[in-house]
């Protein structure tokens, strides 16, 4: 009896719930949660819904970049500071050079971070954390040193329509972005070679090795793809905002990692769900906004997103110990 | 098993020599084997058994000497060239991926691709065919599998062997190297993994199999080489052997030379 309650234990979830499903539960009883809490506010609307979206796109597209450096068991602290680093980059461009170039160049940051990153980690054979903990201040600096703290505005507006401003009626184009980043995700890391030889490496990397996999090549696009991704999120904040600023992308690293997590992505490799990475971050985000909307603080946001983070990762740290 | 008639060597190892720092852990191993034959690599811990399976999978490439596949001279830098030259390893901790199903991990990193051409540039994955080939070549190995879409992680020992020794002999390799395949199974998992050695040595494979079990050895063994620090001491019929001589070669106490 005693052992039945123990294995039932709702932590370990394979008996009651499925640990790959977990994360649209608990999206459905928040939602359920706010609707009833909420309901003289106007949380459950589309026009709120579409706020939400407009929040999140960003951290929804790291989220997705994130989950391809956790597949091969790395982790990139950095791309909450590329945000910053690209947006920057590509507003100062935008003064110079044509749109299109600027952003070109702001998604180069993306890839040459992403590249020294990975071939750090892959060299010195540093854990991923140090490295782009190290990385992170560096760029950080970077991004505070070459505006002098201050904010430069975009003012080309198809640039800023395209990059998260502009909308189709009440649907904004940010869904479209979310959309096709999710669907790209996806068919990367379930689809294609590339993501079964990542999952590999994540989940035994010398058995990968033995198998002629080259661990050290895959595991570097994986940082690349995180990297990418945080500088497109970096556009999308300037595109929306009109304008870019080196504190942009600061306080999102904890949500995507812990948007990540919950979604049933191990942080030690092998396991991945991209639609999990997205779900988890509309779950950030409606708790954010249900949060706001309720009255509490930015501090007190950042408090539930904490304690989100260790309930996923204590959720995924029972999974692997199975 | 024994193949007097077919001569015909699959694997050569001519003077082999490896070096870790200042420590030797190959001198000038030489052996042979040839198609369909079963052999034997034996020898106490450390004494370099593991080494020269490294070698010859490429995974540790040799300092010096020289690998034969099927007569002619052999670059083994890697895994992946060993792979290609048609030597298949079977790794003592099997190289499967936990979290992977039966059929990604049998055609791991031998994936089939689409056969329409735009996907296929870009590695998109035929699943479908992949499911196919694996039930077949599994019902060839006679192996009591229940269901491809299993993961690893949720099958028996034995069942994982027969697994990676599938992925071995699925690619169409001529040489399939075991290390210790029977070390962590039971009296009946060993039976079945030794039956299927036998099987796919009928079908014309090499063999190298690295065994402790002196009893297993003498069952499915046609010829055994033992390795002491380093060297190739004895390289022998098993039909000429006892089990008694062999461990007399692995501690030392007996010596002949190949």
């Amino acid at each position: 009896m005693l052992t039945s309650l123990k294995s039932s234990n709702w932590l370990s979830t394979s008996t009651l719930i499925r640990r790959e499903y977990f994360v649209y539960y608990v999206f459905f009883l928040v939602l359920l949660f706010f609707t009833i809490t909420l309901q003289e506010s106007s949380f459950f609307s589309l026009t709120n819904f579409m706020n939400i979206i407009r929040q999140t796109t960003p951290i929804t597209i790291m989220a997705i970049g994130l989950t391809f450096a956790l597949a091969g068991g790395h982790i990139d602290l950095s791309i909450g500071s590329v945000v910053a680093l690209s947006a920057l980059v590509a507003a100062v461009l935008m003064q110079l050079v044509p749109m299109p170039v600027a952003v070109l160049g702001a998604l180069t940051v993306g890839v040459v971070i992403g590249l020294i990153n990975g071939l750090l980690i892959e060299w010195l054979k540093v854990s991923s954390l140090l490295i782009t903990l190290g990385t992170m201040g560096v760029i950080t600096g970077l991004s505070r040193q070459i505006t002098n703290l201050e904010s430069v505005p975009i003012i080309d507006s198809s640039f800023n329509f395209l990059f998260g401003s502009g909308s189709f009626g009440p649907v904004s184009i940010l869904l479209a972005w979310t959309i096709v980043a999710s669907l790209l995700g996806y068919v990367l890391l379930r689809k294609l070679r590339y993501g079964r030889h990542l999952l590999a490496v994540g989940g035994n990397e010398s058995g990968a090795r033995a198998m002629g996999i080259n661990t050290v090549k895959i595991r570097i696009a994986s940082l690349v793809i995180a990297s990418t991704s945080a500088a497109i999120a970096g556009l999308l904040y300037a595109g929306r905002l009109h304008g870019a600023r080196y504190t942009l992308g600061e306080a999102d690293l904890l949500t995507v990692i812990a948007a990540v997590a919950i979604g049933g992505t191990s942080l030690f490799g092998g396991r991945a769900s991209i639609m999990g990475a997205v779900i988890g971050s509309w779950l950030m985000g409606l708790i954010n906004n249900g949060l706001i909307l309720s009255g509490f603080s930015t501090n007190e946001q950042m408090i539930a997103r904490g304690l989100i983070l260790i309930v996923a990762v204590a959720i995924g740290v029972k999974e692997q110990q199975k | 098993m024994s193949n007097d008639q077919l001569k015909q060597p699959a694997l050569t190892v001519k003077n082999i020599s490896k070096s870790f720092g200042g420590i030797q852990a190959l001198k000038n191993v030489s052996f042979n084997i040839n198609k369909g034959e079963v052999v034997a690599l034996l020898g106490d811990n450390g004494a370099g058994k593991s080494t020269l399976v490294r070698c010859v999978s490429g995974i540790h490439p040799p300092d010096s000497g020289e690998i034969l596949v099927n007569g002619t001279s052999a670059r083994i830098d890697s895994p992946q060239d060993a792979r290609d030259l048609g030597i298949e390893t079977v790794f003592q901790d099997l190289a499967v991926i936990p979290e992977f199903d039966i059929t990604a991990n049998l055609f791991l990193n031998r994936e089939v691709l689409s056969k329409n051409p735009l996907l296929r540039l870009f590695g998109w994955l035929d699943d479908k065919s992949m499911q196919a080939t694996a039930s077949r070549s599994l019902q060839r190995l006679n192996s009591r599998i229940p269901n491809l879409g299993e993961a690893i992680n949720k099958l028996s020992g034995g069942q994982r062997q027969a697994v990676a020794i599938a992925r071995a002999v699925n690619s169409g390799a001529d040489v399939v190297i075991m290390d210790e395949p029977t070390a962590a199974l039971g009296v009946e998992q060993s039976a079945q993994v030794n039956d299927l050695i036998k099987l796919i040595s009928s079908q014309g494979v090499a063999v190298l199999l690295i065994s402790h079990n002196m009893q297993h050895v003498m069952e499915t063994c046609d010829r055994a080489v033992v390795l002491l620090r380093g060297e190739s001491i004895a390289d022998v019929r098993i039909n000429e052997v006892s089990p008694r001589d062999l461990v007399g070669f692995i501690t030392g106490a007996q010596r002949l030379s190949a």
